[in-house]
């Protein structure tokens, strides 16, 4: 008899434990798994960077009671991470943090992918691109540096991350703008590429910020140019009296280019509206952090924070002007 | 002067109580890590790294880096003792590592992989204490055309190394090359070979294939051969330690020019990997004992080992000076300077002295603290192979399947692990050396790729492999090692062809 009433007992608990739980996971989604942050390219690059500083962020203000796992899945131009992003149907416990490959990779592979397979959940920055230069060579100015490349009849290395990817798109942009042919040299990332223009291995470069910032600062390379359309607004003093607001846009150097890359996250499809909320949340306490400032002001980042609707037509929008340069450029995969 | 002061700053912070506890506790993790083949020191210093946080830089610091040492430590072990390099780099010890375990030498071949480990990474942190801006600057020489003219040598060095006929060995790496050369081509950004599989698109993984080749492979030969597991008369003898000790001197030679060849990998940047299959090469030829090379010669242990250590640890050089990491390692190291908001690069020496120099200080530390802790257990790790081959046959399969699985996470690559096992087995029963196929498998792609690289910005021509001093000294370092064994017997025709011709004159 007592024993009966023990598990009559146990029934009503489990029961009402079933009964509470969707109750509370309505009022406000979180993860009940560790989550797991993908970052579809290798180690040490700008995507890693960020994925890695964000993991940190969240671990040292427990900003979630989940912990955050960051792998890098960067097989095949980051195609590997978003198909494993796009198989994951439904599962709220993975995120990717998502460079210019999102479009690139697709359309230059032919991997079975596009975004719309995934939820848009924020869009954390924009990186911008400045055109570098070795500190030793005599250019001081995108005309000079122009004038000079023209000159050399073709010889002039540009080092670059990937194939077809963006720092191609933006060479491939130079040279229509301009008439100046560039060597396009190819390497596994951003920081290795700095390194070959300090080493003297390539001519220009046109690192992100983040990559080259160490660098400048040693002063071995020098800026000549962003591709936005103003400067951005950090004044802080990095070198000679120089900061990066001084860097002048390429524009108004007579090389009409302009390129921003996406710094935003993803989840997989048919996730609950609640979960992508949640996240959208995270990244906006994540943002509000000292750490993160550092990062954007040492990367001379672009902050423009979106998210829903906003966010889902910006991405949209890039996807068709990336098919436009892709398509000029002559990078799309053969059908 | 300024330096050693400020190194002995360094010692003063990293000999704190909390920092030697982090230190120990860094390291036995790192030689778990180690041991577990496909976690790796990168996994582990990557899912470690969150634990750091809460700490000062300089104690996080000091647990990453002991768990790096602790890492190249630990995948000596199992080559040692089951054929499986736990590491890319600890490849090369299984050569002679593993015969010596089945003569029941473990503990020698234990104790000899760890010394030799701890004396090149002592060399080459004496290096980075003495010379740090010179190396960094030299670094900074190797463009496309001198990283291809590193792995040339790697692979000239190789060549002709093996006993088996050279067409075996380079139809052996063939095979590895047409692996290597599945996936993404970096230089195009087309897949290669991938037959439209989503699984393929980030090609045969190293370590699957190590794993499947020499982890599965070894269990199917002992099971052909009846389940008997030849290091079972390994005694327990703690002295075992004293009396290789009592050996090593001997072998001074080896060791300096292990450590050299570590140093200038690791700083080149082409890694522990091919320093080690280089160290390995050269040693052959130059020892005395070079023949008995690959049936359990001591000498076989510490050429490796001692290289492999010394580029480990040379590799943290550029990454700190430079921002670019020698090895995956070191790339994962470099998120966490990124998280404390330190930026590497020429300026960390100035500017994050105290951080340094307690890096630096810990890497001497860390590596004697390493030392101790994995000499202790060496009596321990031999008496492993006191198991019944049938007890630790399914353990081994069990911890190879994990370790597979955890390189990204997929079934497909278990299954690909038994594949390469398979493989494995039947190249050995043909008597194909395996080496070659690995070595072709951790570089091609990268051989490759600065290839096509310096072809590129040459435009086509051949002459930018000897256009300046530095590249075409090692090409022709290359050139040489490839035709040694030819420039040799030509050597000894001339000779027996002089001296009857002498003799006939007088």
């Amino acid at each position: 008899m007592e024993r009966k009433i023990v598990a009559w007992g146990l029934g009503l608990g489990i029961g009402a434990a079933i009964a509470l739980a969707p109750i509370a996971a309505s009022a406000a989604w979180e993860p009940t798994r560790p989550v797991e942050f993908i970052i579809p390219a290798g180690t040490g690059g700008g995507a890693d960077q960020m994925a890695r500083t964000i993991q940190g962020i969240v671990t040292k203000h427990k900003l979630m009671t989940q912990s955050m796992v960051v792998v890098n899945k960067s097989g095949g131009a980051g195609g590997e991470g978003f198909l494993d992003v796009k198989n994951s149907k439904g599962n709220p416990h993975k995120i990717i943090i998502t460079l210019s490959n999102l479009f690139t990779t697709p359309m230059a592979t032919g991997i079975p992918f596009n975004w719309k397979d995934l939820t848009p959940v924020a869009m954390l920055a924009l990186d911008e691109f400045i055109l570098w230069v070795n500190a030793e060579k005599p250019y001081k100015t995108t005309k000079e540096y122009i004038e000079a490349a023209k000159a050399a009849n073709g010889t002039f290395k540009m080092g670059g991350t990937g194939s077809k990817q963006e720092d191609q798109i933006i060479t491939e942009a130079i040279q229509k703008s301009t008439g100046a042919k560039f060597i396009y040299i190819p390497q596994r990332g951003g920081g290795a590429v700095a390194v070959q223009l300090v080493g003297n291995h390539v001519d220009s470069t046109v690192n992100n910020p983040i990559e080259a910032v160490a660098h400048w600062r040693a002063g071995k390379v020098r800026p000549l140019c962003i591709f936005d359309e103003q400067p951005v607004h950090y004044d802080e003093k990095m070198v000679d009296g120089m900061a990066w607001k001084d860097v002048p846009t390429c524009k108004s150097q007579g090389l009409d280019v302009e390129y921003l890359m996406l710094r935003g996250i993803f989840m997989p499809g048919g996730v609950d509206k609640e979960a992508v909320a949640f996240y959208v949340e995270l990244f906006k306490k994540v943002r509000a952090t000292p750490e993160w400032t550092d990062l954007m002001k040492n990367g001379a980042f672009n902050t423009t924070f979106m998210a829903g609707d906003d966010y889902a037509k910006w991405v949209a929008r890039e996807e068709k002007r990336h098919e436009e340069l892709m398509k000029a450029a002559g990078f799309m995969a053969a059908k | 002067m300024e330096e050693l002061t400020n190194l002995f700053h360094g010692f003063a912070v990293v000999l704190q109580p909390f920092n030697i506890m982090v230190m120990f506790i860094g390291i036995i993790l790192g030689v778990l890590i180690g041991v577990l083949p496909g976690l790796g020191g990168a996994n582990g210093v990557a899912i470690l790294l969150p634990l750091t946080f809460t700490m000062s830089p300089t104690s996080a610091i000091i647990m990453l880096s002991c768990i790096y040492w602790g890492a190249l430590f630990g995948g000596a072990i199992t080559s040692v003792l089951f054929n499986i390099p736990g590491e890319p780099w600890s490849v090369a010890t299984t050569f002679d590592g593993h015969p010596m375990a089945q003569k029941g030498q473990a503990g020698e071949a234990l104790t000899a992989a760890f010394t030799s480990s701890f004396i090149g990474a002592l060399f080459a942190v004496i290096m980075i204490t003495l010379v740090a801006p010179l190396v960094a600057n030299f670094a900074l020489k190797f463009g496309p055309a001198e990283q291809f003219s590193v792995y040339f040598l790697a692979f000239c060095s190789f060549v002709g190394m093996s006993k088996e006929p050279p067409t075996k060995t380079v139809a052996s790496m063939m095979i590895g090359f047409a692996l290597a050369a599945v996936g993404l081509d970096q230089v195009t950004g087309q897949l290669r070979l991938t037959f439209g599989f989503e699984s393929m698109l980030n090609g045969f993984d190293f370590l699957i294939a190590v794993i499947g080749l020499f982890g599965i492979g070894e269990i199917l030969l002992t099971i052909e051969e009846g389940l008997s597991f030849k290091g079972g008369k390994a005694g327990i003898n703690p002295r075992v330690v004293f009396q290789t000790w009592a050996r090593l001197p001997r072998y001074w030679a080896t060791s300096l020019r292990s450590c050299l060849i570590g140093c200038w990998m690791g700083i080149s940047p082409a890694g522990a990997t091919p320093a080690s299959f280089m160290s390995y090469g050269i040693a052959k030829r130059a020892s005395k004992n070079g023949d008995k090379f690959g049936s359990g010669e001591i000498e076989g242990v510490i050429a490796p080992e001692t290289a492999a250590h010394a580029a480990g640890t040379a590799a943290l050089l550029p990454m700190l000076a430079l921002g670019v990491p020698g090895s995956p390692t070191a790339a994962v190291l470099l998120g966490g300077l990124l998280i404390w908001g330190l930026q590497p690069g020429p300026l960390l020496f100035v500017e994050q002295k105290e951080f340094v120099w307690g890096l630096i200080a810990s890497m001497y530390l860390g590596n004697i603290a390493g030392l101790i802790v994995v000499l202790t257990c060496v009596p321990v790790f031999a008496a492993i192979l006191r198991i019944p081959f049938s007890i630790i046959a399914p353990l081994i399969l069990v911890i190879c399947a994990i370790g597979a699985y955890t390189v990204h996470n997929s079934v497909f690559d278990v299954v690909l692990m038994l594949v390469f096992g398979v493989l494995g087995y039947v190249l050995k029963k043909c008597n194909y050396p395996l080496a070659p196929l690995v070595l072709a498998i951790v570089l091609g792609d990268k051989a490759e790729e600065t290839f096509r690289q310096s072809l590129l910005a040459s435009q086509g021509s051949l002459t930018i492999f000897w256009a300046n001093g530095l590249v075409g000294t090692i090409m022709a370092l290359g050139l040489i090692a490839l035709f040694w064994g030819a420039i040799q017997v030509g050597w000894t025709r001339l000779r027996l062809a002089a001296s009857p011709a002498s003799s006939g004159r007088a």
